[in-house]
């Protein structure tokens, strides 16, 4: 009996381990492929997040109990800090420019958080969603980007 | 249980590689970080293969100081490039 739930244990541990390499795999490989800084991150956080959290589980069924906590544990700050990195690294991204906005179905920030360099949209024919009122960013703490109004996205 | 580990680690050393691509000639700052944080990822992964294969449970504070310091780094990091503009 103990024989057969170490082995239990082994495969459960083995098929974590592995899908978690494979996740890790798949989102290296579209941090590689991906055309601009937010699919990028995309992939990375996203798939990258998912293989640590397998990997960790993979390593937490197979160790004693204490050190099985201390992995969940690191698992769970996995779980807190990558939306947050996510967030920062987006924001930080959108703001300097680096979206490319020939990729983007729709553009929700445009009259609110716009880049101070806009990327290649400066042809002066904005079809009426110039709205002027840029009030939604007074948090203080952005520099240089409150005049976003004004700029043509009409594709 | 070391077959297994070996074809794991072997995935993330080859997940590593494409990192290190993205690493060399990211074109902006940002994506340096990202792949920075790709590669502490990877780097805890390898280590949860390590500890689960050989039973080395030395390593397993060294993941948690290794987690909590790539998210210091890349949030401190990513709003550095966001302040200075000679950054970008």
């Amino acid at each position: 009996m103990k024989d057969l739930s170490e082995t239990v244990t082994d495969i459960v541990s083995a098929v974590l381990l592995l899908t978690g390499a494979v996740f890790c795999l798949l989102g290296a490989l579209g941090l590689l492929r991906f055309p601009d800084t937010v699919s990028r991150l995309h992939a990375s956080s996203k798939a990258q997040t998912l293989g640590v959290l397998l990997a960790l589980l993979g390593a937490a069924v197979h160790v004693p109990l204490p050190y099985a906590g201390l992995l969940l544990l690191t698992g769970l700050f996995q779980l807190f800090t990558a939306p947050v990195t996510g967030q920062v690294v987006g924001r930080v991204a959108y703001r300097t420019g680096a979206v490319d906005h020939r990729t983007l179905f729709t553009d929700e920030l445009v009259g609110q958080l716009a880049p101070p360099n806009p990327p290649d949209t400066e042809n002066g024919d904005d079809d009426g969603n110039g709205d002027g009122d840029d009030d939604g960013n007074g948090d203080g703490d952005d520099d240089g980007n409150g005049s976003g109004a004004g700029r043509g996205r009409e594709r | 249980m070391s077959a297994v580990a070996v074809v794991a680690l072997a995935l993330l050393s080859v997940a590593g590689m494409l990192v290190l691509v993205r690493l060399v000639h990211g074109p902006r700052a940002l994506d340096r970080i990202v792949a920075l944080e790709a590669m502490v990822s990877l780097v805890v992964a390898g280590a949860c293969v390590g500890v689960a294969a050989w039973e080395y449970t030395p390593f397993v504070p060294v993941l948690i100081v290794l987690s909590l310091l790539g998210f210091i780094g890349s949030t401190v990091a990513a709003r550095l490039i966001g302040e200075r503009e000679d950054l970008r």
